[in-house]
């Protein structure tokens, strides 16, 4: 378990974290996920030991590592960047940790050896990290991290220097990676999609705090605030209701607490139809039905329909 | 902006023409000057005792420079790329100072300190000489090397970031490790080429050992040295020549590595 406690940090005059505490259950893959600015990489850098914080505590495993240089906080880090060591090998990246320990060479080649082949470069060895690829270059990065037996892997927006195709393959591969290995993971990004399609835990940060923490799920369905619902997914305002637009009904007939709208477009999305309608306040929404639902109302432009919320997720708009 | 042929041939031309009036004519003389009487007369002048003793001494000069100024350079570089402190602004000014100061200055500056009459002269009253001797003239050619490797390694350490020294941390790299195995490597063309710049600079300083050496031959007098109180005292022409061409030599052999290194850093 990782816990940070009342973690603040300043930037100069910029507060980068205020008053910040967190729980990280081992086993488990939590992401951080925020808008740029909203102190995410600051929080994981201070875990890591990377940065110092302010004021507050942070423990790794029971025991406090506020003070700890990152040397001896069991820690593996993932930059965005790679920060592939460029003058060596790809063998020697993923040795390196181990080089340092001044572990008997055998048993590097053989770990080096293990850890390419579960990342996909076992050919890959004898090259330097310009002849590699993106993707292959994080993977490397993975495996280095990965080489010293971490407690604790931090990865501080591993994907996001990658075109979206890779992005979405090592997505894919880092969760099942995670399935094999069980490493406690800490992951930094500014995307929801990415964030709920890996993560088991979700950390919503926003200007220098957590907004919330919770599985992907949770957080869709009960969001704790109309910005961790709308960073999480698209957002209707019906009147003064926060909606997700498949949770809205349309009917033809007027009912108590429905909103009168006109269809303005209709725009046929495959099995989905998204429905753009103007409510008589003068407010755009749009709404998402299945074709069927759009057949068996026939809509088009110009109808007056009415509108209300299908129960799901709502918040009452501050 | 497009030229025309004729205009970029004769640009061309023009710059050429400048170099060789201006560089290769007084350098191509000296040489001729040098060689017209044969070999066996070159070599005659270049191994007399006092000769053999400037080579000896600038080279010797050369030797304890360099390590000192890459062992100052890789510290200060390392403060002023990494590091943030009060009087930041003030080092990067200071070390650019000698690039300002004329040689000639620094050699009266150093009398002032180190002579019999300066702040520091009970050194020289003790009996350790300093000026007019070895250490006041390697004191002095430091200080007009001393922004090479600064200048040379500072911007490559900018340029390769914190994140590769970050990341060794993270792997439970020490300090010192992180420096020979992360840091040192990847600044390495930079380093060699501010070592380059510094031995040539080293070998040509002239005006600030006027001053603090005595030029005594033999004993307190470079190649540079040399070559002047060849010309002027001796009015020895011939020997200032010859003098010259191995200066020349000695520089040259700078300057192809120089190429060379550049060469291997664009790569890096």
């Amino acid at each position: 378990m990782i816990t940070v406690h009342g973690v603040s940090k300043r930037f100069g005059d910029y507060v980068a974290l205020d008053d910040v505490s967190l729980e990280v259950p081992d086993g488990s893959l939590t992401a951080l996920l925020g808008p740029s600015g909203s102190g995410k990489s600051t929080l994981l850098r201070i875990i890591g030991g990377l940065e110092a914080p302010d004021a507050g505590r942070v423990e790794i495993h029971g025991e406090d590592a506020t003070g700890l240089p990152p040397q001896r906080r069991g820690i593996g880090f993932v930059f965005q960047h790679y920060a592939a060591f460029k003058h060596m090998t790809v063998y020697d990246n993923v040795a390196f940790g181990l080089t340092v320990r001044k572990r008997p060479k055998q048993e590097i080649r053989e770990r080096v050896e293990e850890l390419l082949g579960i990342v996909g470069l076992a050919g890959y060895a004898r090259r330097y990290p310009n002849q590699l690829s993106g993707g292959q270059r994080q993977r490397m990065a993975l495996a280095r991290a990965l080489a010293v037996e971490p407690r604790l892997l931090l990865l501080d927006e591993p994907f996001g220097a990658l075109d979206a195709k890779v992005r979405a393959e090592l997505r894919e591969w880092l969760r099942r990676l995670h399935e094999e290995v069980h490493v406690t993971t800490l992951l930094v990004t500014h995307d929801q999609e990415e964030a709920m399609s890996i993560a088991d835990r979700i950390a919503v940060m926003d200007k220098a705090r957590i907004e919330q923490v919770g599985s992907p799920r949770e957080l869709y369905d009960r969001p704790a605030s109309p910005f961790v619902m709308g960073f999480l997914g698209p957002v209707a305002r019906l009147g003064r209701q926060l909606v997700r637009p498949h949770d809205i009904t349309i009917g033809s007939e007027a009912v108590d607490g429905a909103l009168e709208a006109m269809v303005s477009r209709v725009i046929h999305l495959g099995f989905e139809v998204r429905v753009e309608l103007m409510l008589t306040s003068g407010e755009a929404v749009s709404a998402q039905v299945t074709r069927t639902e759009a057949d068996e109302l026939e809509l088009r432009r110009g109808d007056i329909v009415w509108l209300r919320s299908a129960g799901g997720t709502a918040l009452t708009a501050s | 902006m497009a030229l025309s042929r004729t205009a970029r041939l004769s640009l061309r031309a023009l710059a050429l023409a400048y170099l060789f009036v201006l560089v290769m004519v007084p350098l191509g003389l000296i040489l001729y000057r040098t060689f017209e009487h044969g070999l066996a007369d070159f070599w005659a002048s270049i191994t007399t005792p006092a000769a053999i003793s400037a080579v000896q001494l600038s080279l010797l000069i050369v030797a304890i420079v360099v390590p000192v100024n890459v062992a100052f350079g890789l510290v200060t570089a390392l403060a002023l790329a990494r590091g943030r402190f009060p009087g930041r602004g003030l080092l990067q000014a200071v070390v650019d100072l000698p690039f300002a100061v004329s040689p000639v200055i620094v050699g009266v500056s150093l009398i002032l300190l180190w002579g019999v009459n300066g702040w520091f002269g009970g050194i020289a009253r003790a009996g350790f000489q300093i000026i007019f001797s070895l250490p006041g003239m390697v004191l002095a050619t430091i200080f007009v090397t001393l922004p090479f490797v600064v200048r040379e390694v500072e911007p490559v350490l900018h340029e390769v970031g914190e994140e590769q020294e970050q990341a060794a941390a993270t792997l439970g790299a020490r300090r010192w490790q992180t420096f020979w195995r992360i840091t040192l490597p990847s600044i390495r063309w930079g380093l060699a080429y501010g070592v380059v710049l510094t031995v040539a600079r080293a070998l040509g300083e002239f005006g600030a050992l006027m001053v603090v050496s005595g030029s005594v031959p033999g004993e307190s007098q470079t190649l540079t040295l040399l070559v002047h109180a060849r010309y002027i005292d001796d009015h020895n022409v011939y020997g200032a020549y010859t003098a010259s061409t191995v200066l020349m030599a000695l520089a040259l052999v700078a300057l192809l590595l120089m190429t060379m290194l550049n060469r291997k850093r664009e790569e890096a």
